[in-house]
């Protein structure tokens, strides 16, 4: 028994050190002059200061977030509503629309971004200079994740506290805001969560879309594997390095609050 | 009779965001793929698909590289989903985040970092593009497959192999009969997490500089050349192997590994 723990601790760690080797090995040469990994260099901080001071990449990385920003509000609005006016719906209408809202999860991320992008900019002949197919395209990527995270928190739900809120005197918009909204809540962070991943992960929908002179942190950096500028190049190391920290204080913090919020459940439970 | 609001009202404004952003652009996919640049309705687009060896060999070297991808990360993954289900570490929702995390991580910056250390390693990658592809691509993908294994086996009742043992099976025969078989549900949702972006995503392949095409990159060049009606053929045969991929998967309820590793 305790020779199969071992065993399984090994696994675990050598996979772990797969996954992280080349991100962590990237964040030490990110702190170097060094232009390739493996080339010796000195400690610099040079591809940090490239990073902040060059205004393209700057523009890039906030463009970046500020879509993400926008694509996630949007989607959350338009996923939190679509998942509880479904559930509700009669059966037929539930099945179709939960059927239709499943293509976008399943479908190859390249064929939904040349397919909106036929449609609005081909087809409609709007200009991508609009930003409107970008923002578009992602929200038709993230608001059915939305839509999945929400729909089923909605089913966990007592029916008749909303009942009982219309007996006590609520007009049906207060009920939903006051009693359906905090009871799925949970859901709809998530579902922010994931659409803000998403939309910031995302290549295929925005190179389909996105107007020319805009780029995102993934269109960006397949132009940059392409081109042969070492400073862009070793700047987008650095790049990498701080996400990957962002990412770390994240998981830190969700984890913490997650723990306590499982362990206030927990107690509830033994009540 | 007054306006009333009721709940199911809400559900309006998403049928229509579905039906403009989701079923239209189907709709425009379909025929643009049925229809020659003179407008009319033809099936050359797709019969030129099927008749030319260039098109049939993406087609292939697309399955083919997808087959493998699928199979690398399933005999990483499921070692690895194993080991973290059964294990008796006292904090395992983090070591189950550590295993998340790098979703979170822009892709196209993870695979960055992993075209570095391939360069360092082989010296140069123009001498493997195939094998480069699988490692990039299994990199990329990997989480997909660990995490519906993973909630498999999480939520399967452990009395099954308890009692399978006492029965006499051997540790093999509890493995083959029992853990596996009631496991195979997030078997196949992982593959079908895996499979069909390694058919399509063909920026691991463009960021390791393997310039062969798969599927996703045909349309990728059929876009650059402003030929929407042979990128709306691949997108339409696209959409048809994701059909037979769903039916095959016979109904499972779709694991969403892509979100649910968020949630």
């Amino acid at each position: 028994m305790k020779k199969k723990q071992g065993i399984f601790i090994l696994i675990l760690v050598l996979a772990l050190l797969l996954i992280y080797a080349p991100i962590l090995i990237l964040a030490v040469y990110s702190f170097t002059d060094a232009t390739a990994i493996g080339f010796s260099g000195s400690f610099s901080l040079n591809n940090y200061i490239t990073l902040f001071t060059t205004p393209e990449l700057s523009e890039m990385i906030w463009g970046t977030v500020l879509l993400a920003l926008v694509v996630a509000v949007i989607s959350t609005v338009l996923g939190t509503i679509g998942a509880i006016g479904v559930f509700y719906s009669r059966r037929g209408s539930q099945k179709l629309l939960s059927a239709v809202n499943q293509i976008p999860v399943v479908n190859a991320d390249v064929v939904t971004g040349f397919s909106v992008c036929i449609l609005l900019v081909v087809v409609f002949g709007i200009s991508k200079d609009t930003f409107f197919p970008l923002v578009a395209g992602q929200v038709t990527l993230c608001a059915p994740f939305v839509f999945l995270s929400v729909y089923p928190r909605l089913g966990q739900m007592d029916p008749s506290i909303y009942e009982a809120a219309l007996d006590l005197g609520a007009s049906p918009a207060v009920a939903l805001r006051r009693i359906v909204l905090p009871h799925v809540m949970p859901g709809v962070l998530s579902g922010f969560a994931m659409a803000v991943t998403l939309s910031l992960d995302d290549y295929f929908v925005a190179t389909y879309t996105k107007p020319a002179t805009f780029d995102t942190i993934s269109t960006y950096v397949v132009n940059a594997t392409r081109g042969s500028q070492t400073e862009v190049k070793t700047a987008l190391w650095a790049l990498s390095t701080i996400i990957f920290l962002i990412v770390l204080i994240i998981a830190l913090f969700g984890n913490r609050s997650g723990g306590r919020r499982r362990e206030a459940g927990g107690r509830k439970a033994e009540v | 009779m007054k306006y009333r609001f009721t709940r199911k009202q809400l559900a309006i404004p998403y049928a229509l965001f579905l039906l403009v952003f989701v079923i239209a652009p189907l709709v425009v996919i379909i025929s643009y793929a049925l229809t020659g640049s003179d407008g009319h309705v033809s099936l050359k687009n797709l019969a030129g698909f099927f008749s030319d060896p260039n098109t049939m060999g993406t087609l292939l070297y697309s399955l083919m590289l997808a087959l493998v991808t699928t199979a690398v990360c399933l005999l990483i993954a499921y070692p690895v989903a194993y080991a973290l289900a059964f294990s008796q570490i006292k904090r395992r929702s983090v070591i189950l985040l550590l295993f998340i995390m790098p979703m979170w991580i822009n892709f196209t910056l993870r695979l960055t970092a992993l075209k570095e250390i391939l360069t360092l390693i082989e010296g140069n990658l123009a001498f493997h593009p195939f094998l480069n592809s699988v490692i990039g691509m299994s990199y990329d993908f990997l989480p997909f497959m660990i995490l519906p294994i993973y909630n498999q086996l999480e939520r399967m009742d452990k009395s099954l192999m308890e009692a399978a043992s006492d029965l006499g099976a051997d540790r093999k025969q509890v493995f083959l009969r029992v853990t596996f078989p009631l496991s195979i549900p997030g078997v196949v949702s992982g593959i079908a997490m895996v499979f069909l972006p390694a058919m399509t995503n063909y920026v691991v392949l463009e960021m390791l500089y393997n310039s062969t095409y798969i599927m996703g990159s045909l349309i990728g060049s059929y876009f650059s050349a402003y030929d929407w009606h042979g990128g709306s053929m691949i997108s339409l045969i696209l959409l048809a192997l994701i059909c037979i991929f769903t039916l095959l998967g016979g109904g499972n309820k779709e694991e969403n590994a892509r979100g649910g590793s968020l949630v």
